[in-house]
């Protein structure tokens, strides 16, 4: 038998105002079940809580509803005060007089009907309310890192030096990504190398992090505080125990003339190679794709070479699973293929190259040790043109969206080139300069005012050769859309920056959301940036969309801190408003018929499956099963159960109905 | 029309957590007055809501019913609001193939900052109810149904 109680607040006059609010109470204590009835001028003050807990242990209530502001306010307190008098929180419903009923009403006796409604039907809900516990999971305090680059690096050191264990794994040879491609970074023009090794080697040697590079994920199950990550760490064909990076295999290596990835195709590497001199680890891998062995079953030029031995041509991938409690994808960016450049040239002459080539034609580590260099012919250009958004904001390319850093790079490597070529000339094409950022501006003026770089505002409508000079024919729009023509050495496109490869696989493997551009969904664009709509999967960098250095290194230290968040709990406690499958009764134990629609139905694959055996281990039948770790609870699969078997927690059948039917009672 | 100016009709709101249950707070917050003829039930998320419910709540006696959830692509759960609307196109057919008056359902979004959208939604399903009068015609069918039910 329920002994229900109900507190009917006045909240000042702002309830009291319009409903009469004694007669509330006087007709709920007629309702059938309800114990005790009163009203009083704030329920949520200390007195009024007080006047609640002393009423549950007085009349040894089963359930309090409370007549007051909407739930969204103090839900959260009312039950809090029931749990502190020993009544389980979850026997507590608010019914909504002052949002739904007092501010929205005029006084009358329509209102204070409608008030003794609303409060009916929470009492006929909390009859059928069953006491819930909260869901508490274990957590694996180790956190899965997936991409090596700024972000990942930044992302791994903060939850590493908050004592937590991380595997940080890196799909090429060398963590350090694009940043360690660049040559300065806007807007201080420090190294990029020189502020980003030492953060590497600082991975590398950290007693709390495991490095696996050339590794990729393979799979992921598991929920938030307890995840498996199945790691492919690829063969790298040398062992690096035994491996001193002498070098000597790279030296004699006879396939010397593979395009390098890491001078944007500018310089060659061989097919056993490091990718860059400062990289970590500083071990070779081969490139099974160019190596003459793998390719033509003969060479083995590095093996025989190698003192130590350390070349294993026969080993396989392996696969390893590592538990883990939280994932942070930090997989990065691309640059566009120029391919969408016909108009353009680029692919057809040389001297058409991206930013990224640029930036190693500027970098001291580059293939012409930071003198700016034509391709071509090895010439000094003396003229040479930018053209900004090269794809971005442009529909017609399939990428509406700004690239954000192309503005400051291309003033960065305006300026960078009249630095290193004092009589040269530099013009830029642009669209806008989109320059906000802490002294973001004052860099561009500066490249205008100080180094003389011209900026044409305007679109380039085609490059061209003739006579050994690229002629570049664009408009200058603030000259009411003269033609202008140069004569250029060299042509730089500020291509768009783009979703990694293989982006869309990798969210699809974790059960992440994306964006048309394959760029990875953060849970809330504002409120929660390094969030993905998987809890326990964080984001960082411009994996989410192009982003700066400092932006990238500001998500990967918020995104560790909400891995860290998640590690300083002892356990992971959650609101038991979950699905769940009934397991209480004969037909061997459950009414679910295995059709798995609820399956089908969750946005966030908890639903799992279980098998119902006979007391000899046969299956007797496959049923669902709520992983309480993975449910949200929005009960979109109880609703397509055919058999009525899954039910939320908080929301059931029995308990809606009995608040929907309240209301025709009488 | 003028037969029912008295009739007060009795309307049920079934309402998403996130979304609507929020953007009638609004409402309340902008004092934003409405009739007083609707109840609302606040259900986590439009998806949750077993259309059956919305049949038994007319056989019960309501006259109108209103259901409403986060706008497309705002659901709080990704995708309930989707299921929640493509389970009621599939009905919506279905129900007026067995004579079930579907003008009765009003079907919405109303968003959380949507406070004035909710006060005219209220307001406006209370006349189209107030004009179409009573659902008796129902009632009775379904009482109809559960005597026979119970001679069986």
């Amino acid at each position: 038998m329920s002994k229900i109680g109900v507190f009917i607040c006045h909240c000042g006059e702002n309830i009291s105002g319009t409903v009469d609010c004694e007669k509330v109470a006087t007709e709920l204590s007629k309702v059938e079940g309800v114990a005790y009835s009163t009203d009083y001028k704030y329920m949520c003050s200390d007195p009024g809580q007080t006047l609640i807990k002393e009423a549950i242990k007085t009349h040894h209530l089963t359930g309090v509803v409370v007549g007051s502001c909407s739930p969204r306010m103090h839900e959260v307190t009312f039950r809090k005060a029931c749990a502190e008098a020993g009544l389980n929180p979850y026997m507590c419903e608010i019914a909504n007089l002052r949002e739904h009923c007092s501010w929205v009403h005029e006084k009358g006796e329509a209102t204070t009907e409608k008030a003794i409604s609303l409060v009916t039907m929470l009492v006929e809900k909390v009859k059928k309310n069953k006491p819930l516990t909260s869901i508490q999971v274990p957590i694996t305090k180790k956190a899965l890192v997936i991409g090596g680059g700024i972000a990942g690096i930044q992302a791994s050191l903060d939850i590493a030096n908050c004592g937590h264990q991380v595997i940080l794994i890196e799909k090429d040879p060398s963590i350090g990504g694009h940043m360690s491609q660049l040559s300065e970074t806007f807007p201080t023009l420090d190294c990029s190398q020189c502020i980003l090794t030492p953060r590497m080697v600082e991975v590398a040697q950290h007693p709390n992090i495991t490095l696996y590079t050339y590794a990729e994920l393979e799979k992921v199950e598991g929920s938030i505080g307890n995840f498996q990550a199945t790691i492919r760490l690829k063969a790298k064909s040398v062992d690096p125990k035994l491996c001193t990076a002498c070098g000597l295999c790279s030296s004699k290596c006879p396939q010397k003339k593979i395009p390098s990835e890491f001078n944007a195709g500018l310089g060659t590497r061989t097919a056993i190679y490091v990718p860059f001199p400062q990289a970590v680890p500083n071990k070779p891998v081969i490139d099974k794709e160019h190596c003459n062995y793998y390719q033509k079953g003969k060479c083995q030029v590095c093996q025989k070479n190698c003192p130590t031995g350390a070349i294993e041509f026969d080993k396989p991938d392996e696969l390893i699973t590592e538990a883990v409690g939280a994932i942070v994808v930090t997989t990065g960016f691309n640059v566009l293929g120029t391919d969408f450049f016909p108009e353009y040239g680029y692919g057809k002459y040389k001297d058409v190259i991206t930013g990224l080539q640029f930036e190693r034609l500027a970098s001291a580590s580059g293939p012409t040790l930071g003198e700016i260099r034509r391709p071509s012919d090895g010439q000094i250009p003396k003229k040479i043109v930018f053209i900004a958004c090269a794809g971005s904001r442009d529909p017609a390319k399939g990428i509406p969206y700004c690239s954000k850093i192309c503005c400051m790079y291309t003033a960065k490597h305006a300026m960078l080139y009249q630095h290193k070529v004092h009589e040269g000339e530099s013009y830029v094409f642009y669209m806008d300069i989109r320059a906000g950022g802490k002294n973001y501006e004052e860099f561009v003026r500066r490249a205008i005012e100080e180094d003389g770089v011209n900026y044409v505002r305007g679109r380039v409508a085609r490059v061209y050769e003739k006579n050994g000079k690229l002629i570049v024919k664009g408009v200058d729009t603030l000259l009411a859309g003269a033609q202008v023509e140069i004569e250029a050495d060299m042509v730089v496109l500020a291509t768009a920056g783009v979703s990694n490869q293989g982006a869309e696989q990798l969210a699809q493997k974790m059960h992440i959301s994306y964006d048309p551009y394959k760029f990875f969904a953060e849970a809330h664009p504002k409120l929660k940036p390094v969030e993905t709509n998987t809890a326990g999967i964080f984001l960082a960098g411009a994996c989410q969309a192009p982003k700066d250095i400092p932006d990238t290194v500001g998500t990967a230290s918020g995104a560790a801190v909400k891995v860290a968040c998640l590690f300083s709990q002892a356990q992971l406690i959650r609101e038991p408003l979950i699905a769940v499958v009934n397991r209480s009764g004969p037909p061997s134990f459950s009414t679910c018929v295995g059709c798995f629609m609820c399956e089908t139905a969750c946005p966030y694959h908890a639903i799992e499956r279980e098998e119902i055996k006979n007391r000899n281990g046969e299956v007797l039948k496959v049923v669902a099963k709520v992983n309480p770790g993975l449910c949200q609870g929005c009960g979109t699969c109880v609703a397509f159960c055919r058999s009525k078997s899954i039910d939320i927690q908080g929301y059931s059948n029995e308990e809606m109905y009995a608040e929907v039917m309240s209301l025709f009672n009488n | 029309m003028d037969e029912n100016s008295e009739f007060e009709p009795n309307i049920v709101a079934f309402v998403c957590n996130w979304c609507t249950y929020a953007g009638a707070d609004l409402t309340g917050t902008s004092r934003l007055k409405y009739a007083t003829n609707v109840k609302i039930v606040r259900f986590p998320c439009t998806g949750r809501i077993d259309f059956m419910l919305l049949l038994k709540a007319f056989a019960g006696g309501a006259d109108g019913i209103i259901v409403s959830g986060c706008h497309p692509n705002d659901c709080h759960y990704t995708s309930g609001n989707f299921h929640a609307r493509r389970r009621w196109m599939a009905l919506h057919n279905l129900l007026e193939l067995v004579g079930i008056d579907v003008r009765r359902v009003r079907y919405s979004w109303v968003s959380a900052a949507e406070g004035a959208k909710w006060a005219d939604l209220v307001n406006s399903t209370v006349a189209d109810i107030r004009r179409f009068g009573p659902y008796t015609e129902y009632q009775n069918v379904a009482k109809q149904l559960e005597m026979e039910d119970s001679h069986e």
